[in-house]
């Protein structure tokens, strides 16, 4: 029997190149970039996007952020918003009680899938129709991260966790739950869509779905949602490199990426009774 | 000084809304519902929202945004919406937010709830309980200047018959104590100026990573050992010479002092202690007012909740005996035949009759 030879890095000499500084990418709105989220991990790239959008809109002196509990939260200490922690799964009701008093200031909430389809969701569903003038964030992987990849309500089929080792079976642990889905159909939702970090492009494009939400908010045109897929090698056992393939691959093909609502605004009561009373007459 | 005849739900819904409270979120349960109906027709008018949440979770949550933005907020419910709030109500009470609970109980069996709290976690809540309508209305005021003073929630512990008892009743504006700025409160205008504001239950601070749970913890616990020392209050009656004290408190108290005075008429040495905070409990007005009894007798309708509260103020110096009981109406609102004088008359002279003198 052999010995296994393992790759050795060389050490004994200084790298060919030296470190190159390529881009700075810290958003204005970040007090600082050290944090301590997993390699690989996309919740950094969808809160940069959530941030540059604030700052654009400029609403930077003017925005309240809800956060739930998950990984993210560590790391919210570094985000230059004036912010409300909440409970895992309170964001959105918390949220609304703050727009009610503030209703001027740009309000969202900052979420993971175990956080707002797990443990809050009657949350969400309840703030959606009601119209809260209010901008759920979903940052959806597919797991519990901050528990060490543990099986959520938008784990999908096949899909394995610490909890669910030999994949999610249907006849065993349920089927999945198409948060925007849900969501999106409802009276008082304004605008929903579902956006990915696995690549640029698809970061361009959740970056214009975070402006449409927030512009819907501004408009008062009632409750608007984007859920963004994001990148969890550690909580999925892959690969760093191979979590964007994994995410568009696996958790995309399923919670499918692009706008699901964007409606121009509510309908009153008022309205749905003319309409209704102008039926009856034709 | 105008005098109204109100319900007291209604009479505290005005004295809140006087009181400066802009905002209420609930979900009815009886006796908490004329509650929450009265916020929803006063509140609105006052330039305020009231919100029927879609359940005791979204209410308590909602008053917490309210509260965060520095508005005087509300929340309430009876003892089993206030079970699925416990979980906000301890991390509410450590994100320190002055959240003001209209704990409108079946009875008096949730003393436990209300004073120990279920939620997680080494937390207080300051507990009033007021006997009639106009006390009601006082300690809906003193609630929101204490709420905001120690950044707390305070509780006001009502039931059924305050609840649903009209009397006269006159509610003006509270005078305005000098109560602490609140720069704490989030508005959303230090975004990007490096001075942004975090509020939350864990001492998180901005721009810096990690926490210090230890430290933390330690601060909020010395807030709350500066609140069990000043804040107690307490009401006594005919105590100086009793041989028995009588401890009662809320409405049940209320036929407490009117047998007492028919006792003390009679020629019988019987005095009454009156918790208004429940916590923090009036421990050393007790046990003066019981240093020279030869009984204090526990008059509460539960199977003894309190009476461990006595106990840990007397610390053995007098005998304590629970003359309440477990009481109620057919439907389990807690409106009980131990409020008849007659019945509350029958057990504290069996306490002056049993309870041995002391040697």
């Amino acid at each position: 029997m052999s010995d296994v030879r393992l790759p050795v890095l060389p050490t004994d000499a200084p790298p060919q190149e030296p470190a190159r500084l390529l881009g700075r990418f810290k958003p204005k709105l970040l007090l600082h970039e050290d944090h301590d989220l997993c390699p690989g991990c996309g919740e950094p790239v969808a809160i940069r996007l959530l941030l540059d959008v604030v700052e654009e809109l400029g609403c930077a002196q003017s925005s309240i952020g809800v956060v739930g509990i998950g990984c993210y939260t560590a790391f919210t200490s570094a985000m230059d918003v004036d912010l409300v922690q909440a409970l895992h799964g309170r964001a959105p009701s918390v949220a609304t009680g703050a727009k009610r008093m503030r209703p001027d200031t740009l309000i969202f909430t900052l979420q993971g899938d175990g956080d707002m389809v797990n443990e809050g969701l009657q949350e969400v569903i309840h703030t959606a129709a009601r119209g809260e003038n209010v901008t759920c964030v979903l940052i959806n992987n597919g797991v519990f991260g901050e528990t060490g990849g543990h099986m959520t309500s938008t784990t999908v089929l096949g899909q394995r966790t610490k909890n669910s080792l030999e994949g999610r079976d249907a006849a065993y642990h349920g089927h999945p739950i198409l948060i925007g889905d849900l969501l999106a159909p409802l009276g008082g939702t304004a605008y929903a869509a579902r956006g990915s970090v696995h690549d640029a492009a698809a970061v361009v494009k959740t970056k214009n779905m975070l402006r449409r939400a927030f512009e819907a908010q501004l408009e008062g045109r009632g409750f608007s949602f984007v859920e963004i897929l994001t990148m969890c090698p550690t909580g999925w056992f892959v690969p760093t490199a191979e979590g964007p393939d994994y995410l568009n691959r696996v958790l995309g093909a399923v919670h499918a990426t692009g706008e699901l609502k964007n409606g121009e605004r509510l309908v009153t009561t008022a309205e749905l009774v003319s309409e209704q009373e102008s039926g009856r007459e034709g | 000084m105008t005098r109204q005849l109100l319900e007291g739900s209604a009479a505290m819904a005005e004295a809140a809304i006087a009181a400066g409270c802009r905002f209420f979120a609930g979900y009815p349960m009886t006796p908490f519902t004329e509650v929450l109906e009265s916020f929803a027709e006063k509140l609105p008018t006052a330039g305020g929202v009231c919100i029927n949440a879609e359940s005791e979770l979204e209410a308590v949550g909602m008053a917490w945004g309210a509260l965060a933005t520095g508005a005087r907020a509300a929340t309430g419910s009876t003892g089993q919406g206030l079970s699925l709030m416990q979980e906000s109500l301890s991390e509410i009470t450590r994100a320190e937010l002055p959240l003001v609970v209209f704990h409108m109980a079946r009875g008096q069996g949730d003393y436990y709830q209300a004073t120990r709290g279920g939620g997680h976690g080494d937390y207080r809540q300051i507990v009033l309980a007021p006997a009639d309508v106009q006390e009601a209305v006082a300690l809906t005021q003193l609630a929101f200047e204490l709420a905001d003073r120690w950044r707390n929630p305070v509780h006001i512990y009502g039931d059924f018959l305050l609840a649903h008892t009209a009397e006269a009743v006159s509610i003006e504006p509270p005078s305005g104590a000098a109560l602490p700025a609140k720069d704490w409160a989030v508005d959303g205008t230090l975004g990007g100026t490096g001075r942004s504001r975090n509020i939350n239950p864990i001492g998180m601070q901005k721009g810096v990573k990690g926490i210090e749970p230890e430290r933390f913890w330690r601060r909020l616990q010395a807030k709350h050992d500066a609140m069990a020392e000043s804040e107690a209050r307490v009401e006594l009656e005919a105590v100086e010479d009793a041989e028995v004290v009588v401890v009662a408190f809320g409405s049940l108290a209320r036929t407490a002092r009117y047998v007492i005075r028919e006792l003390r008429r009679e020629g019988q040495r019987v005095g009454l202690v009156r918790p208004v905070t429940l916590w923090p409990f009036p421990s050393q007005a007790l046990a003066q007012a019981a240093a020279g009894a030869r009984c204090v007798a526990v008059l509460e309708q539960n199977a003894g909740q309190m009476i461990d509260d006595v106990r840990l103020a007397l610390l053995g110096a007098a005998p304590v005996v629970g003359i309440g009981d477990i009481s109620s109406d057919d439907a389990g609102f807690g409106v009980g035949p131990i409020f008849d004088p007659d019945e509350v008359r029958r057990r504290v002279v069996g306490a002056l009759s049993t309870s041995e003198v002391r040697v």
